[in-house]
């Protein structure tokens, strides 16, 4: 039998439901994989064993009685540190918030509670979710568990990495420029950005409000389309979330929509910057699709080179003032030094923040400020609706949308550190499908010849959640990538 | 050179809502420190916004009877600033897309008669915006405290434009203010408690001149009379400055109630680079127009607009007008005590007077917070007294004694009229024999009437009241004189 | 915008209130210019008639409705968050106005 901590879901399901396997048991493997490899590995900031076995006992109980309440009933599923659980320390991987707790869980906690899931640990980020390599933690640097010396992506780096290494059976993560899907398609994993609004953000720490969301990581299409099940939904707490306007009854997408789809592949998506290895196996991947009697049609994202600045101006400009509230005042680092209002303010912020976040509060700030504000923000706000029309109009004659994830498999520590230009561009693939709002997953398309990870994306239209995971579930069937682990 | 002062008027109202603007924590005044917070009161990370709807339609209430636009459409901004009483460091308020849009308040000079009634004139507005309150900052010898109480309590800015000329419109231009919030029901605009504070805005410039000189703004003015004392102050210090030669620095200014100055606050530009954007977490206001017209429809008479009815329709004077009208409460009072018996002017003597010296002898108020509703007299008790009057049963000396009485006791004056036995004596027998006694007893009196002098007769009366403790109708005592000295 | 744009590091560090070494500015700042010369793409793009774009799914009056008063926060959850407190309230540095 397979090691448990790196079955899917489903077979987890079943073996709970059939008795074969307890929770109990389930999490004490996982706790003695952790408690194995994390040294290494580093994905998680904390974890509380004694606190996750009393909710696996608390599944197994339920169970007994009869009240199974689904598929995550049982299944310890990891948090990223951005995301708010109760009585538990949320740093978002900063010296920021050091030693605060949160009084309340986020509403996605709420609901995977309510579906009998384990809330798993706190795993490691990039500071307030800014980077795409993890190495902005305040704490510690995960390593990808595929080469211990490059990095697992970001800013969601812990939450890919701990399911690479088979430290949780699902993690969630956040995506606000592609934060899931870039560490998943780096570590091997399957990794899904919801449509803007199916998942609440309410708990989630914001970094930049119009383009964040939670998502589910998981080994298959399958277990994320569990995962986001079990989470989406209108919040009253959250007024931009949305009931969504499509299918969500995604197990039943699954068995019953099996193509032929029509798949768009935009040029822009294979010029320059793309790694030769990245570029041939995603082409493998449409040929692939085009063997199942897809068809495959060339499409144009013409403002598809304006997505990062825009981007960095819109992402940058929310977060200076998302991150405002963090002043030493009521719950965040206070500096010792502060001896008046404005060096408590001042001081706090400059100890509290790492660079990657002090620049980007820096920008955003400077974008938004008196006589920059038109040049800057609401022209990359105009932008940004140039860059939705691109994608309604492809998605007037396609059902999906096939591209790389990342433009690079994952590189080594320190690589781009010192060049935040050349970090930000890692992104290129994925940001312009937060800036419309769109769904996008990234699922595993094979490996270069060191071995890294590859991920394919594919973006849905909105709402359109249960087609695109029909078509990376058919890419992920015909293939097996996700039964390929790292060796540690 | 002679100048003259234009002068604008900020005004905030907490607008009276049982919970707060953008979460369900309640607000009450006067409540223990930090009794009333929540996580989103806090700005605790991952704490999301929501309208308060209530809220929106108050403002849209109080922005109908200030005759503004309402808006199609109005938006959520963020203003950012750093702030100690400021949960997230910005202030959620609307910046370029207000809720309410124009509109124009009815003032009236005060007469320097005061007994008649003054100039009227229309002050226009600009906009009326919702945003949220601050907590609040209590300085200590070497600290400072902080309460979030009041953070997040809904707040109506009424934005005039420069429209003012002197510290007496200013002044009447907010006692009309105050009763149209205060009869709309949007606020009780206690000055003392915080919930009507206001900011003005003063500039000199030459007699005649089209250009706006410099202006300073004024803050902390949390009475009428400071709002008063300010714009003097301030109108004499420009005046000293520009006749000195010197330039008005545009600046903030605050003012000192105990010593009667104001001083610099800040001048530096930056304080104002406030860096705003539309919200991300709150999604735009369309108000629906039929639900304008419903609000409208509901909306109370304004207190002019009923001080002129008054005295079209009851022939009632300035100086009884003035005092009922201001007052929605007074003023409905004595309109349904028109409804027991018509009797206007001496029905409006008792409101106006009698009721109002009894409410303000036992008030723990100021006279402008008298509430009829807490004591126990209701308009048929007035009705109803004034029909005892005019139908002769008692005179207008006893009712003097009904009304304390029934104003203590509450009971209706009819039935103290009975238990006391006050009806007026129109016992001719007895009244006559007392008559002739009088005559008899008084010769010089008489000698003075029949020498034409018809105030003597009222030498004769006082023998009379007295031996009929007043309860003789005084009318009927007149004729019977007359006629016995006549006869005699 | 033609120009190259430089950002006055001091200015917008203290509109962030985040205090900055030397060092920081120094390496912050021409960083950020480059960022910012990157930014200049956008001024290729015609974007008259464009509507600014805030939110990906454009609703409107989404509120809570019936001003029903919502559970409260005993003073003590802030009063363990915060660095530093006194009589219910939190401490910080003499604010002067």
């Amino acid at each position: 039998m397979q090691d448990l901590h790196f079955k899917t879901i489903t077979e987890l399901a079943a073996l709970l439901e059939s008795g074969e396997l307890t929770s109990v048991q389930l999490m004490q493997a996982v706790i003695d994989r952790t408690a194995a490899v994390d040294e290494q590995v580093k994905a998680f900031l904390s974890y509380d064993a004694d606190d996750a076995l009393a909710q696996a006992r608390a599944s197994d109980e339920r169970r007994a009685a009869g009240q199974a309440l689904g598929p995550l009933d049982g299944i310890p599923v990891g948090i990223k540190d951005v995301l708010a659980v109760k009585d538990q320390s949320v740093r978002c991987a900063s010296k920021m918030l050091e030693n605060y707790v949160s009084p309340f869980d986020a509403t996605c906690i709420t609901k995977l509670r309510q579906a009998g899931a384990i809330i798993w640990g706190r795993l490691n980020m990039d500071e307030f979710a800014m980077g795409s390599s993890t190495e902005n933690s305040a704490y510690q640097t995960t390593a990808n568990p595929w080469n211990l010396e490059t990095i697992p992506g970001g800013s969601s780096g812990g939450s890919a990495a701990a399911m690479a290494a088979g430290e949780a059976i699902a993690t969630l993560g956040t995506d606000t420029g592609g934060s899931i899907r870039q560490p998943a398609a780096l570590c091997g994993v399957v990794g899904m950005k919801p449509t803007y609004g199916l998942v609440s953000r309410y708990g989630l720490v914001a970094f930049a409000s119009s383009l964040d969301q939670v998502g589910p990581f998981a080994r298959t299409v399958e277990d994320a389309a569990i995962v986001l099940e079990a989470m989406l939904g209108k919040d009253l707490k959250d007024s931009t979330s949305i009931e969504s306007l499509g299918e969500t009854n995604y197990a039943a997408a699954l068995k019953d929509k099996k193509g032929p789809w029509t798949l768009g592949v935009p040029q822009e998506f294979f010029g320059e910057g793309i790694d030769p290895e990245v570029k041939a196996n995603i082409e493998q991947a449409v040929d692939w699709y085009r063997g199942q009697g897809c068809t495959i049609v060339d499409i144009s994202l013409p403002h598809s080179d304006l997505a990062v600045p825009v981007y960095y101006i819109v992402a940058t400009a929310e977060a200076s003032s998302n991150l405002a509230r963090f002043d030493g005042v009521r719950y965040s680092h206070r500096s010792e030094a502060a001896k008046d209002a404005l060096t408590l303010f001042t001081k706090s912020r400059g100890e509290g923040f790492g660079d990657e976040v002090k620049r980007r509060i820096i920008l955003g700030t400077y974008v938004l400020s008196s006589g920059y504000y038109d040049a800057y923000y609401k022209r990359a706000q105009k932008v940004r609706r140039l860059i939705l029309g691109d994608f309604e109009k492809a998605f007037e004659q396609v059902d999906a949308i096939l591209t790389p994830t990342s433009p690079t498999p994952a590189f080594k520590r320190g690589e781009r550190t010192d060049d935040p230009l050349a970090m930000y561009l890692s992104d290129i693939y994925t940001i312009s499908v937060n800036l419309a709002g769109l769904p996008a997953i990234s699922v595993p398309s094979g490996f270069t010849e060191s071995g890294l990870p590859i991920g394919l994306q594919v973006i849905g239209k909105a709402f359109g959640e249960a087609e695109m995971f029909a078509i990376a579930h058919a890419f992920e069937q015909g293939h097996d990538y996700y039964k390929t682990t790292p060796k540690l | 050179m002679d100048y003259e002062a234009t002068i604008g008027l900020e005004i905030h109202v907490q607008i009276k809502t049982r919970t707060k603007m953008f979460t369900a924590a309640p607000y009450e005044y006067g409540a223990a420190p930090n009794t009333l917070t929540d996580a989103v009161v806090l700005g605790l990370p991952g704490t999301l916004p929501v309208l308060n709807h209530a809220a929106i339609e108050k403002c849209a209430q109080l922005g109908l009877m200030l005759g503004c636009e309402i808006a199609e459409v109005c938006k959520w901004d963020r203003k950012n600033y750093f702030y100690p009483d400021s949960p997230k460091n910005y202030q959620l308020t609307q910046n370029d897309q207000p809720l309410c849009l124009g509109g124009e308040v009815e003032i009236e000079l005060a007469d320097p008669a005061r007994n008649a009634a003054g100039e009227h004139r229309w002050v226009k507005l600009n906009r009326i915006h919702l945003e949220e309150d601050p907590g609040k900052l209590t300085h200590e010898a070497f600290d400072t405290l902080i309460d979030f109480n009041r953070a997040g309590v809904p707040l109506a800015e009424i934005v005039t434009e420069p429209d003012m000329s002197s510290s007496a419109e200013a002044v009447a231009f907010l006692n009309a203010l105050r009763n149209l919030i205060i009869y709309a029901g949007i606020s009780d605009c206690d000055m003392e408690k915080g919930q009507l504070r206001c900011d003005a805005n003063v500039s000199l410039k030459p007699v005649g001149s089209t250009e706006l000189g410099t202006r300073t703004e004024m803050k902390n003015l949390n009475s009428i009379s400071n709002v008063k004392a300010a714009i003097e102050y301030e109108i004499e210090r420009q005046r000293d400055v520009l006749e000195s030669g010197n330039l008005v620095v545009q600046e903030t200014r605050r003012w000192d109630v105990d010593q009667g100055i104001s001083f610099s606050l800040r001048s530096k530009e930056e304080a104002h680079d406030y860096r705003y954007f539309p919200d991300p977490d709150l999604m735009p206001v369309e108000f629906d127009r039929n639900r304008v017209e419903a609000l409208r429809a509901e909306l109370p008479e304004r207190p002019f607009d009923k001080q002129r009815r008054f005295e079209q329709e009851y022939g009632l004077p300035y100086t009884v007008t003035t005092v009922l009208c201001p007052n929605r409460e007074l003023s409905e009072f004595f309109e349904a005590a028109l409804e027991t018996h018509h009797s206007p002017k001496l029905i409006a003597n008792y409101v106006a007077n009698d009721l109002l010296r009894e409410l303000a002898a036992g008030s723990e108020h100021g006279a402008q917070n008298l509430k009829v509703s807490a004591c126990q007299l209701t308009p048929a008790h007035i009705g109803t007294l004034a029909k005892l009057i005019d139908e002769g049963v008692i005179s207008k000396q006893i009712a003097k004694e009904v009304f304390t009485e029934m104003f203590a006791t509450g009971e209706l004056p009819d039935a103290i009229v009975e238990k006391k036995g006050l009806k007026q004596s129109n016992d001719t027998g007895e009244i006559e024999a007392l008559c002739r006694e009088a005559i008899a007893g008084n010769e010089k009196a008489v000698n003075q009437y029949k020498d034409g002098n018809e105030k003597a007769i009222n030498a004769l009366k006082g023998p009379v009241m007295k031996a009929t403790k007043g309860k003789a109708n005084p009318a009927m005592l007149d004729e019977l004189l007359k006629k016995l000295i006549d006869e005699g | 915008m033609s120009e190259t744009p430089h950002i006055d590091i001091d200015y917008v560090a203290n509109l962030a209130r985040i205090e900055l070494t030397d060092e920081e500015k120094a390496k912050l700042g021409s960083q950020l210019d480059d960022i910012l010369g990157y930014f200049d793409k956008l001024n290729a793009v015609d974007v008259s008639g464009v509507e600014p774009m805030a939110h990906a799914h454009a609703v409107t009056n989404v509120w809570r409705e019936g001003d029903q008063p919502g559970p409260v926060f005993d003073p003590e959850v802030l009063m363990q968050m915060a660095p530093e407190s006194r009589e219910n309230q939190v401490v910080v540095p003499k604010v002067v106005e």
